[in-house]
């Protein structure tokens, strides 16, 4: 049965049989799942579907967030890009946009996918709209390249965490970030071990980020940590894709980030006690709760 | 360790803002109208731990009342749920508790009454991710998590029901994946909570009520 229980499992697994991270995981979704490959295609593409609408929605029309903290904000960047031409260029440029509509999306009870998290669910949709609008790439191989961001995520939720209340916000805009990074290299035609890589640098880039949301809300920072998560991923990508190796495996720094994640102290693991959440002016501002 | 889908990474799909205080309050509310013969006509959330905090920023409220309604994590009426509440005479009120904290975190009592007046109180906690778990029915501990088809069967507790119980499942071949059984005192009301890997059929109910000793049945599959 194909399954595996880490990075350095699913690399055995891709060389040996000549495979792509995304059609292992499919091929595990089918056998270790009990399920067939058309129930597991068509489900992601109902998680395709709803990332794009979630991402696109607020552009057109944006919303305040419950707690009253964001809304508005993919709009000034898309007016932006318009007017001056993104200063990031190009993927980034959009990347950052649909990543914080994502998360108005989600801040205004909106319908969204976690990916892995509802606070981090705005960096994968993020760079592979980006991306297919940048490269021209179709549904399909969007959604081919969302079953090699699910098998970084599946090893970090495995063998490490996605928790923000257990290892910081590096664990949910971290990850995130990572299987963002894999996906788009795989998409640009990285190997299966190039992949690893710019998963492995996005968590180092990341290491040690807290998880301190304002009022205990899922708004801020987190709206703009999903920008900056969508920034780490591509960057990664572009190191990776340009022939950079990293020292250090994808397995060691899910160990790094777990164990940084549980030193931590409670206060910068989503308590609101600690972080930017207690920042004078955070505690003083005017929201309707 | 139970399997990890690519589902669980990317998913739930649900209605924001948090997997723990809105998708989580929603199934919890979603698994607490299974146990009750509806329509619902009142409905009371007790919250507690960061439930009783911050369930307005999370629309823990309305993810628990849409719940209730039975609306599932993704169901977008979720927002409106409280004029949906009003338009169809469903009662409903929050009281947080902020002074009891000898709880899990993200925790709620759901306090229901039906339309013959019946009422029934489960607990929930909502444990990240989406992920539940019912620890209470009216009073007595219990643990399941509606990730399983399940059947609650209320019992008196004497012997032979658990083996009428297991015995019906058998004739109709359903597979047994877990199955506890909790009660208040010895000979009183007890609980037999069974979860199955099948679906398991509405005429159940029927043959298990064969056994007098048998009070109640629920069948509660998401």
């Amino acid at each position: 049965m194909t399954d595996f229980k880490n990075a350095t499992e699913l690399l055995m697994l891709c060389i040996d049989e000549n495979l792509k991270i995304s059609e292992v995981m499919m091929r595990r979704e089918i056998e270790a799942g009990e399920t067939t490959r058309e129930i597991s295609s068509s489900r992601m593409h109902r998680a395709w579907e709803i990332m794009r609408q979630s991402a696109l929605g607020p552009i057109e029309t944006p919303v305040r967030s419950i707690g009253g903290l964001i809304g508005g904000e993919a709009r000034k960047l898309t007016r932006y890009q318009k007017e001056h031409q993104g200063i990031c260029g190009g993927v980034v440029s959009k990347g950052i946009t649909y990543a914080m509509a994502v998360l108005e999306t989600n801040a205004s009870m909106g319908l969204i996918v976690a990916a892995p998290t509802a606070g981090s669910a705005g960096i994968v949709p993020g760079v592979m709209l980006a991306m297919q609008e940048e490269y021209g790439f179709s549904d399909e191989q969007i959604v081919e390249a969302l079953f090699n961001a699910g098998a970084i995520g599946y090893i970090a939720m495995r063998n490490a965490t996605v928790a923000g209340a257990v290892g910081g916000c590096q664990a949910e805009v971290g990850v995130a970030s990572a299987m963002a990074a894999s996906a788009a290299v795989e998409l640009l035609g990285g190997t299966p071990q190039q992949c690893m890589d710019a998963a492995s640098t996005v968590l180092t880039n990341m290491l040690g980020l807290v998880c301190d949301p304002v009022h205990g809300l899922v708004e801020y920072p987190c709206q703009n940590r999903n920008a900056a998560g969508v920034a780490n991923a591509l960057i990664a990508a572009e190191m990776t894709m340009a022939g950079i190796t990293q020292l250090i495996p994808l397995d060691e720094m899910m160990d790094t980030m777990y164990v940084v994640g549980k030193r931590m102290p409670p206060e910068l693991r989503e308590t609101a006690l600690g972080g930017c959440a207690v920042a004078p002016s955070a505690c003083a501002c005017c929201c309707n709760l | 360790m139970s399997f990890i889908s690519v589902f669980d990474v990317l998913g739930p799909n649900m209605i924001g803002p948090s997997s723990s205080h809105t998708a989580g309050a929603a199934i919890i509310g979603y698994l607490a109208q299974k146990m009750i013969n509806g329509p619902i006509v009142k409905v009371a959330f007790t919250l507690y731990g960061s439930f009783a905090k911050t369930y307005r920023g999370h629309g823990t409220d309305r993810a628990l009342l849409g719940g209730v309604m039975g609306f599932r994590t993704d169901d977008v009426r979720i927002r409106d749920s409280f004029q949906i509440a009003k338009d169809n005479g469903i009662e409903f009120s929050f009281i947080p508790n902020e002074t009891e904290t000898e709880v899990h975190p993200n925790t709620v009592d759901v306090k229901m009454v039906n339309e013959q007046g019946h009422q029934m109180t489960i607990r929930g906690e909502s444990l990240g991710g989406g992920k539940v778990r019912i620890v209470r029915i009216n009073g007595v501990d219990v643990d399941f998590s509606g990730e399983y088809s399940a059947i609650i069967v209320v019992q008196q507790d004497k012997p032979g029901v658990v083996a009428h119980i297991t015995q019906t499942l058998s004739n109709i071949g359903i597979n047994i994946a877990f199955m506890r059984l909790f009660r208040e005192k010895k000979g009183q009301i007890a609980y037999t909570i069974v979860e199955t890997d099948d679906v398991l059929p509405e005429n159940l109910s029927q043959y298990l009520r064969i056994n007098k000793n048998i009070h109640d049945t629920m069948i509660v599959q998401l």
